[in-house]
């Protein structure tokens, strides 16, 4: 339970950062928050040759407002206050972990880690958000909905850093909600739902039981069987594939009812 | 190996250090600070909590490296000059410990969790404690230990 031998590098400035990349990409990865990478080198199961350690910069641990979204650099904190302006991930963060691993893992962390049962890739796909990827070579705008592509497995090239992610703004008479079940509190949770209730448009997006978060196109009227109809998941050691499937037409149909309350309010 | 200076509970430290260490190893095998305790090493049962620069976080969650220049605050900084925080003594009140593994954990968590803005309720506090394990008290008197010092 202690890490293999690695190098430790902390780049004092995003170019830095950068460049080390380019020049360790492959066999590099990058330490933000580390509550779910330090794990990993714990166990072994991950094994990079170096580490590249991005805390130490500074420029990239602001939230700010820009062009109708919420800009969250690849520094802050799950923790950090100001995430709590925006409903969806107000909802949403108390699931995150724990209070102590929410003090230091990082938002861009989590969407980077994608992890299948993460609530903010969710909430991320589910807002239509996206993720802005630097490399020494260029910058790139990747919807959510692009990003993830499968358990733990982004769009990212090994050279490239989620330098921020991009969270739609809410809108006036637009209604959010975040629901989950987990067996235990902080655990990972079974199934996840969010919602986007806004006039005319419904987005819903559903997680853990999807390789991805993803994003369903339902039935207005009966947006909870609809969702469950589209999954097909595998099932796990603590639940049917049965079972996951009405935690679907559950989940949904809560958030989506939470979703139009909150929109009529 | 990397150089680390760091300042634990209160004291500066130099030392080197290969990168690969853990925190809460530096704290319990470099310097002794054995309060800190290891129990899942994978950032579940937060027995290694610590404070680092004013907040709690798991040390076997982060390389010792990491905390170069910052300042760390063990359960052994928490008391002073013998005399106990009033939560280390609503814990003594209440008998919010048995074995006494998770208790140093609890108490970097907790203060953390007092120091912010507001009267956490019973509910948050329980909230915190998920994130906390205990095996033997069934945290029933813990809560009522940081209750009381929360005046919820």
């Amino acid at each position: 339970m202690k890490p293999a031998p690695l190098r430790y590098l902390r780049p004092g400035t995003l170019e830095e950062a950068l460049g080390a990349l380019a020049e360790h990409g492959g066999e590099a990865k990058i330490l933000a928050g580390g509550q779910s990478l330090v794990p990993a080198l714990n166990m072994r199961v991950a094994r990079p040759g170096v580490l590249v350690d991005v805390n130490r910069l500074s420029a990239l641990a602001d939230v700010r407002s820009e062009n109708g979204s919420v800009v969250v650099g690849a520094t802050v904190r799950q923790a950090d206050a100001r995430l709590l302006h925006h409903p969806l991930l107000a909802e949403a963060l108390p699931h995150v972990g724990h209070f102590v691993t929410r003090n230091r893992g990082t938002v861009v962390g989590s969407v980077a880690h994608a992890d299948p049962a993460a609530e903010l890739p969710l909430c991320l796909v589910a807002l239509g958000g996206s993720v802005l990827a630097r490399s020494s070579r260029a910058e790139r705008e990747l919807p959510a909905s692009d990003f993830f592509v499968a358990h733990y497995t982004t769009a990212l090239e090994p050279d490239e850093l989620v330098v921020e992610t991009r969270w739609p703004a809410p809108q006036e008479g637009w209604g959010y909600a975040f629901c989950e079940f987990a067996q235990r509190r902080g655990d990972y949770a079974l199934c996840m739902a969010a919602a986007v209730a806004t006039g005319a448009e419904l987005r819903v997006a559903v997680g853990s039981v999807v390789d991805r978060p993803t994003l369903l196109a339902v039935d207005p009227e009966r947006p909870g069987e609809s969702a469950a109809a589209q999954v097909e998941p595998w099932g796990n050691v603590h639940a049917s594939p049965a079972y996951l499937k009405e935690l679907v037409r559950v989940l949904v149909d809560r958030a989506v009812a939470r979703a139009r309350e909150r929109a009529a309010t | 190996m990397i150089p680390l200076e760091l300042t634990v509970n209160g004291r500066p430290e130099s030392e080197t250090v290969e990168p690969r260490l853990l925190l809460s190893d530096f704290l319990r095998s470099r310097l002794g600070l054995t309060g800190t305790h290891v129990g899942c090493e994978h950032g579940v049962c937060g027995a290694c909590t610590v404070r680092l620069d004013g907040v709690a976080v798991r040390s076997c969650l982060l390389l010792a490296v990491q905390a170069d220049g910052a300042e760390v605050v063990t359960v052994e900084g928490l008391a002073r000059e013998g005399k106990l925080t009033r939560l280390q003594q609503a814990f003594h009140e209440h008998h919010a410990l048995q074995c006494g593994f998770c208790t140093p954990g609890i108490l970097i968590a907790a203060e953390d969790l007092l120091s912010r803005e507001g009267t956490p309720t019973r509910e948050e506090i329980v909230d915190m404690l998920s994130g906390q394990l205990c095996r033997c008290t069934g945290y029933t008197s813990i809560v009522d230990a940081i209750v009381e010092v929360a005046g919820a």
